[in-house]
């Protein structure tokens, strides 16, 4: 049992490496699970631990990968050494894994190579680019070098059957660098994963969204889809709050009078709650092409997670975007609503009329409009006087910027007389700068 | 630490291995996988609750059913909704009838205490009967409670437990792992026997850490093919061999679409009780045509799906 457990150990290791969480106690659950079941059928240890260990669809299925990486031991691991005919005989005094080479005993060799790589700590591997000094320092500790000088005493000596014996240990020295080369890419795809990954996840969150590479685009969505939702867990909770009453003593003891004044029937004060109304204008023109995608998809999951959002684009004209939004997948989203006003010139002055028109009479205290956009408005009349009025109107103006502040102002920007009009005016341009804001957004300006 | 012993339930023969129990839910009308299968043995081995997840109609609370069937225990049903709070989960005093009875004991009580020589001694008597309008027969159980008081043990559904509020998730906790709830005015009740708990998810928001940490997680996909066939025939048993994989292939020829909805098992097996009452004995166009509606659910996944039926009849063929 001993040996399996340390197994198990190291399974949950290479789990935990490769996201999927496990906390001591599910560590423990783990190992009763497996005393519950035994470790002689495969499957259905694989089901047991699954159903312990894995707590979503996602990590079911990265269970299932590791399992499988985990438990194949090379096919090599539980094979017979070969017929007597097929060895070689090493000569005296020759290394050990010299003796095994020409034997030919891959079992031996393979039990030889995972004892070695647990001595130079394998396990421990972090990152994919220590593969290959790993595997060279595991063939050390199985005695490489030991291995070459005779080699080379070999080729030196010069006779014959030196010279034969030394070609054949050659040959398999390169066919052991093989098989430690896959030994250890096994490793690191077992133990190494998740930090690489965590690492991409980290520069990309920090990453200008204006110089996100299109082929991050993917891992990107899935970072802004787990922001949106940690945004919704919260929010949630907010609104919440709101529900819990108290004893309504006047009302009770209305309700009462029927009763003799014995209150039978008890009123609890219960507050009624104001959902947050948002309003968001998402400039999709052509100065902030490279961040528009990001701002869209960032407004693409806000609306999966605010339940009453106007979503607007705009680049020269103002359109509403709600029915894309709501309709389609996110990718189609995007497309569709940059075909339809993307790319154009930017006209803040009537962007701001066409917002005026469609939302105007809905803005009250308790909206809030956030502007995602550069405010760089070709020279045309910004219509400061409507910004007035939305901010007058609205309860907060949120103006999230792509651009540093020091451009603001600057050529044809006309973010400094906006931000005047705003409750808050920030730059914007990586994605955690994102998701700080809009979690103030939600704490600050929605809980009431 | 200590472990929990089995569960009483666990030494029912029908839970002696997973084959035992692949065997005994298909005999109750439930066609398991060895995944699921093993869910249920670790769930009455190991003492604790079973997360079914998976999308709508693919058999998570069929599964609690049949497993109360298997363990011919009683099915005590949980409802999860957002607002729902352990008054209407676990227990409620009955008020009114607290009332009720201070009401018409008002006298007997006056009449007790004339006796009495001053205010301390008074006391001293309420105190000794003060205590019994928050007692047994003042509670009114709901379905957690009467899941732990259930004699010879119960399997307990606590559905869609992601409608539910965070603040009650929190609340399950202590009856999840230890199987028994704290009642402030009464004490702690354990459970006598512990129930075999599933909890149900729709995945409509993340579940907690905590929540999911007490629990065995049990991921329900969609089936394929043969493991679906079979699962038609144990529901509908007289649906010919013949239509019934050629209308499951349709079916998940379906799922491979991008639909909103793809039909999932319950909708598979609707749609065959449909085809066996319109006395269908194979697919055509026409007829998928007709009958669609039963399989998806959304005005635009039949819109999308109408032009494209030929080419999916052919494609499962």
């Amino acid at each position: 049992m001993e040996p399996m457990q340390r197994a198990l150990g190291d399974f949950l290791r290479a789990l935990r490496a490769n996201d999927v969480r496990v906390s001591p106690a599910e560590a423990i659950d783990a190992h009763r699970a497996a005393a519950e079941v035994g470790f002689s059928n495969r499957e259905l240890l694989k089901d047991a631990l699954c159903v312990t260990l894995a707590k979503s669809a996602e990590e079911v299925d990265r269970f299932d990968v590791c399992f499988d990486t985990f438990f194949a031991r090379p096919a090599t691991a539980g094979k017979p050494p070969p017929p007597p005919e097929d060895r070689l005989e090493a000569p005296d005094g020759a290394p050990r894994l010299a003796e095994q080479l020409l034997a030919g005993d891959q079992a031996a060799l393979t039990e030889a190579m995972e004892a070695a790589a647990a001595r130079v700590g394998a396990g421990d591997i972090r990152l994919t680019t220590q593969r290959n000094l790993l595997t060279r320092r595991m063939l050390d500790e199985m005695g490489l070098r030991d291995l070459e000088s005779m080699i080379q005493a070999l080729r030196a000596a010069g006779g014959p059957r030196d010279g034969a014996l030394a070609e054949a240990l050659s040959e398999r020295r390169t066919a052991l660098f093989a098989q430690g080369a896959a030994f250890m890419e096994r490793q690191s795809q077992l133990y190494a994963s998740e930090t690489g990954r965590r690492m991409r996840d980290a520069i990309l969150a920090q990453q200008r969204l204006t110089a996100v590479e299109p082929e991050d685009f993917k891992a990107m969505e899935s970072l802004v889809r787990r922001m949106a939702k940690r945004l919704a867990t919260r929010y949630a909770r907010k609104r919440h709050k709101a529900h819990e009453g108290k004893l309504d003593v006047r009302k009770t003891i209305r309700r009462s009078m029927g009763h003799g004044g014995i209150p039978f029937d008890i009123v609890w004060k219960t507050e009624t709650l104001h959902k947050p109304k948002i309003a968001v204008m998402c400039d999709v023109s052509r100065s902030v092409a490279a961040a528009a995608q990001f701002l869209l998809l960032f407004l693409y999951s806000l609306n999966e997670v605010v339940e009453r959002l106007d979503a607007f684009a705009f680049s020269d004209r103002l359109v509403s975007v709600n029915d894309v939004l709501d309709a389609e997948k996110v990718d189609e989203a995007i497309t569709l609503v940059l075909a339809r006003v993307g790319f154009r010139p930017t006209d803040y002055g009537r962007s701001l009329a066409d917002f005026m028109d469609a939302q105007g009479a809905k803005l009250d205290r308790r909206t809030t409009v956030i502007i995602l956009g550069d405010g760089r408005s070709n020279f045309a009349d910004p219509r400061l006087d409507l910004m007035r009025a939305i901010s007058e109107r609205a309860r907060s103006v949120i103006w999230l910027n792509p651009e540093p502040e020091t451009y603001w102002g600057q050529g044809d920007s006309k973010m400094d007389a906006y931000s005047r009009f705003c409750t808050v005016a920030k730059t914007c341009n990586t994605l955690s700068q994102l998701e700080r804001i809009i979690e103030d957004v939600l704490r600050t300006y929605m809980s009431h | 630490m200590t472990l929990p012993a089995a569960s009483p339930a666990a030494s029912h023969p029908a839970l002696a291995s997973v084959d035992a129990i692949i065997a005994g839910l298909a005999g109750v009308g439930y066609i398991a996988s060895r995944r699921i299968a093993t869910a249920l043995f670790m769930a009455t081995h190991l003492q604790k609750p079973v997360l079914v997840e998976g999308v709508a109609g693919v058999g998570k609370t069929e599964l609690a059913l049949c497993a109360a069937a298997l363990l011919g225990l009683p099915l005590i049903r949980l409802q999860c909704y957002e607002g729902l709070d352990e008054s209407k989960a676990l227990y409620e005093w009955k008020y009114g009838k607290q009332l009720l009875y201070t009401q018409i004991l008002k006298d007997h009580m006056g009449a007790q205490l004339t006796g009495a020589p001053d205010m301390d001694t008074a006391m001293e008597r309420l105190h000794g009967t003060g205590d019994l309008f928050f007692s047994e027969p003042f509670l009114e159980p709901r379905p957690l409670l009467n899941a732990l008081r259930e004699p010879g043990g119960a399997v307990l559904l606590i559905d869609e437990i992601d409608k539910s509020d965070e603040a009650f998730e929190a609340f399950l906790l202590e009856m999840l792992s230890a199987f028994q709830v704290s009642i402030p005015e009464i004490g702690v009740i354990k459970a006598t026997t512990p129930p075999v708990v599933f909890l149900t998810s729709n995945n409509v928001r993340d579940l907690g850490d905590a929540l999911k940490r007490r629990c065995l997680h049990l991921h329900i996909p969609l089936p394929d093919q043969s493991l679906e066939e079979r699962i038609v025939a144990s529901r509908v048993p007289g649906i010919e061999a013949s239509l019934r994989s050629e209308l499951v292939r349709f079916v998940q020829a379906l799922r491979t679409l991008d639909l909103r909805k793809l039909p999932s098992i319950s909708e598979t097996v609707d749609w065959a009780r449909a085809l066996i009452l319109l006395h269908a004995s194979a697919l055509d166009g026409d007829l998928v045509r007709e009958t669609l509606n039963v399989l998806l659910k959304f005005e635009a996944d039949i819109v999308a799906v109408e032009p494209r039926i030929g080419e999916l009849l052919s494609h499962g063929a």
